[in-house]
């Protein structure tokens, strides 16, 4: 495994593009794209990422970068693949798409690339919402969040759904690797790009990337909120090799999703029951995912997870 | 070698000769033929091509876009409901001059839903970026697949080219078909080798966000491939005409025009039945011509203001209507010929795939002819239609 000090740095995601100070899926791109190296194409689907880094004439892009539509990212990337399987060459061909390009507009044709397991890496940039079109809901959105389409009124505040779980969607697929990482976990992040890259068939890396006015937080924070989300379990690292998942990096201590929710604006609105609620969501996912209870100072004060599986509230989180 | 075979499988076989090797595709009534058709080439080894199921035609359409923007020959098909789903990525692929051909089997976009013959599928598409042209016949279905990857690759042109075929009257419809010999494709239609390519070796950035002070000189450029295309379609027709021995006459094709005083504009089969028609109303003495329109897209605004300078009334076929009065094809020609004085009329007719018969055209010519008299007629009739003609 290469380690961060070996890690090349040809600038291939080069300074100069435009996204905001501390955007998260910038820093991913970035760091994904040293690991990726040279011999790389990209796709790029509409999302902040064309605009920040391929506004003609600059670009920030050192290799092959394509753009076509929104919802097409996982097809782009079989043609792409098809074409260099054809000729003889041997590339990496990614995709960097956003949470609305794979979650919601581009799920289908992510599911078609996936499903016929074409030779392609797709990394998701999840940034909760619709950032390049001003910050609107995406099913990729939590909990609770302000967005302009989730906005905080009278009667309703936030978005009422909770995250649509796309890892299982994605593995359902029985593709050879899915994972997800967050930069606040370099080592992790860097060892899953390696493993993606060199395995063969359909590889989706799931990245966990903050966005500074979609989540109303402080530009110097990004890492840090990325390490709480991972403290209380709003983000888990884990991935899925050939059917086999495995838990990648465990806190040690279960923390308080409030913690992680008052770093940013989007959920500062949040009542307590809203928060309690969501609290519930994270503690039957920690437990699902890790297979013990959550820490008893933020699980155990709410009614037990178990009680919830018939009750009103359960329905009104994941439906009935 | 003569065969007797399907449309879709002429275009089948078409692409098959130009050895294409990328081939995404998706099921659609009355085009899946053609992908059956190549599918089985690939899987019998007859052709080594990728041939990718995908799951959409908008997909179909954006793996096109990939692979060809990665330096690969992509053929696809497609029809109506499928043109109108990758709607989107048609606009995509023709500014970023990707040279994709397509073949659309005509048919009705709903809805109501139906899938017989009709043009409102490809003339929704007429701006989106792609070259378009209506062939007549399964021979000129195999011949125009050849034709448009010259045309498509032609560094003058660098545009997608859509081949378009009559949906059951020429897709499911057998006729014998000349099939050129591989070696003489070969010659006609060399690899496609294009300069910019998404290549490590020279990193390109292909379909970069393009502000307002930019996209204009590109808009400007497309269009100027479509003008350079109009000479590029002559030549191509001529060297083809002179290898293969068919010569369709380029950007439109002429049927007794030399001496006629009332002409008929026709597209795809209709044609035929008209060429037939004109030989019975010559051997009455009247002195009718048939111009068939064979590129829609570019033009033939000149060809047109040419073939038709002597002649007294002017009827236009249209098979799809533009809800502005008449079908789109009269609104091009009218366009056309501005400045002119004759009448031009309107005959809408085999829209959702109704048949258009001898006696239809026959009144065709009927109408036009009164209308060269200086007869009052209503500008666009509706042929074969539950109500008044015209
Ligand atoms: C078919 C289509 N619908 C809508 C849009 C407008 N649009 C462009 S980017 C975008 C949001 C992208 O969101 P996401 O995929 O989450 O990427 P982000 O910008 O958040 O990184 C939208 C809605 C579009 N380009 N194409
Ligand atoms: S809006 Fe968000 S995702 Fe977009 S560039 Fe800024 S920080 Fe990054
Ligand atoms: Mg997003």
């Amino acid at each position: 495994m290469i380690t961060i000090k070996e890690l090349s740095d040809d600038n291939l995601f080069t300074a100069g593009h435009t996204a905001c100070p501390g955007c998260g899926v910038a820093m991913s791109i970035r760091n994904a794209i040293r690991v990726l190296g040279k011999d790389t194409v990209v796709y790029v689907p509409a999302s902040c990422a064309v605009v920040f880094g391929t506004t003609f004439p600059y670009g920030a892009w050192k290799v092959p970068f394509f753009h076509t539509a929104f919802e097409n990212t996982g097809a782009c990337l079989s043609g792409m693949q098809a074409a260099f399987e054809k000729k003889g060459k041997k590339v990496t061909v990614v995709g960097f798409a956003g949470d609305g390009g794979t979650y919601d507009i581009g799920l289908q044709s992510m599911s078609g690339a996936a499903e016929r397991n074409d030779d392609v890496l797709y990394i998701c940039l999840d940034n909760e919402a619709y950032m390049n079109t001003g910050i609107q809901r995406s099913g990729g959105t939590p909990f609770g969040a302000w967005t302009t389409t989730t906005p905080v009124g009278n009667v309703v505040q936030g978005n009422r759904r909770f995250k649509k779980n796309l890892g299982d969607i994605v593995a359902a697929h029985e593709i050879p690797y899915y994972a997800t990482l967050s930069i606040g976990q370099p080592l992790d992040f860097i060892r899953k790009v390696e493993k993606a890259k060199n395995m063969r068939g359909f590889r989706f890396l799931h990245m966990f990337t903050p966005c500074i006015p979609g989540w109303k937080m402080d530009p110097a924070k990004t890492v840090e909120v990325t390490k709480r989300a991972v403290q209380s379990g709003m983000w888990t690292l884990y991935e899925i090799e050939n059917g086999d998942k495995r838990i990648t990096y465990k806190p040690g201590k279960m923390k308080s999703v409030k913690d992680y929710l008052m770093m940013q604006g989007r959920f500062r609105h949040m009542s307590e029951e809203d928060i309690k609620k969501l609290q519930m969501w994270v503690c039957k996912k920690w437990n699902l995912h890790y297979k013990e209870k959550g820490a008893p100072d933020v699980c155990e004060i709410l009614p037990p997870v178990e009680h919830h599986a018939v009750t009103e509230e359960h329905r009104e989180m994941h439906g009935p | 070698m003569k065969k007797v075979i399907t449309g879709d499988h002429a275009v089948a076989i078409g692409a098959k000769l130009c050895r294409v090797e990328v081939v995404p595709a998706f099921p659609i009534t009355p085009q899946t033929l053609i992908i059956e058709h190549i599918a089985d080439f690939v899987s019998d080894g007859d052709l080594d091509a990728k041939f990718l199921t995908m799951e959409s035609e908008h997909s179909v359409m954006s793996a096109a876009a990939g692979a060809s923007a990665a330096g690969a020959r992509v053929f696809t098909a497609t029809s109506s409901q499928g043109l109108a789903f990758m709607h989107e990525m048609l606009y995509a692929t023709a500014p970023l001059r990707l040279p994709v051909v397509m073949a659309n089997a005509s048919r009705t976009l709903g809805g109501p839903p139906g899938i017989w013959c009709e043009y409102n599928d490809s003339m929704g598409a007429r701006d989106s970026g792609w070259l378009q042209l209506y062939v007549e016949d399964n021979q000129e279905a195999l011949d125009m697949v050849i034709q448009s990857f010259r045309i498509a690759e032609d560094k003058r042109v660098l545009l997608p080219v859509m081949p378009c075929l009559d949906g059951f009257v020429l897709t499911h419809t057998v006729e014998p078909v000349d099939i050129p010999e591989q070696e003489e494709v070969d010659s006609f239609l060399l690899p496609y080798e294009p300069d910019i390519i998404l290549d490590p070796k020279r990193p390109a950035m292909i379909g970069t966000f393009m502000p307002s002070e930019y996209i204009m000189e590109l808009r400007r450029q497309t269009a100027g491939a479509f003008e350079s295309a109009k000479e590029v379609i002559r030549q191509i027709n001529s060297e083809f005409a002179q290898k293969f021995g068919r010569d369709y006459g380029g950007l439109i094709d002429t049927y007794m025009m030399e001496d006629a005083h009332t002409a008929l504009i026709t597209m795809g089969t209709v044609t035929s039945t008209s060429r037939e028609v004109v030989d019975e109303l010559r051997r009455k003495g009247e002195k009718v011509g048939l111009i068939k329109l064979r590129f829609f897209r570019p033009f033939p605004s000149n060809e047109l203001k040419k073939a038709v300078s002597h002649i007294s009334a002017l009827g236009v076929f249209d098979r799809s209507i533009s809800y502005h009065g008449g079908g789109p094809v009269y609104n091009e020609v009218r366009s056309a010929l501005y400045g002119m004085t004759m009448p031009v009329i309107n005959h809408l007719a085999g829209i959702g795939g109704r048949d258009v018969t001898k006696e239809q055209i026959m009144k065709m010519f009927e109408l036009t002819q009164k209308a060269g008299k200086g007869e009052k007629v209503n500008d666009i009739s509706w042929h074969n239609t539950r109500g008044e003609t015209n």
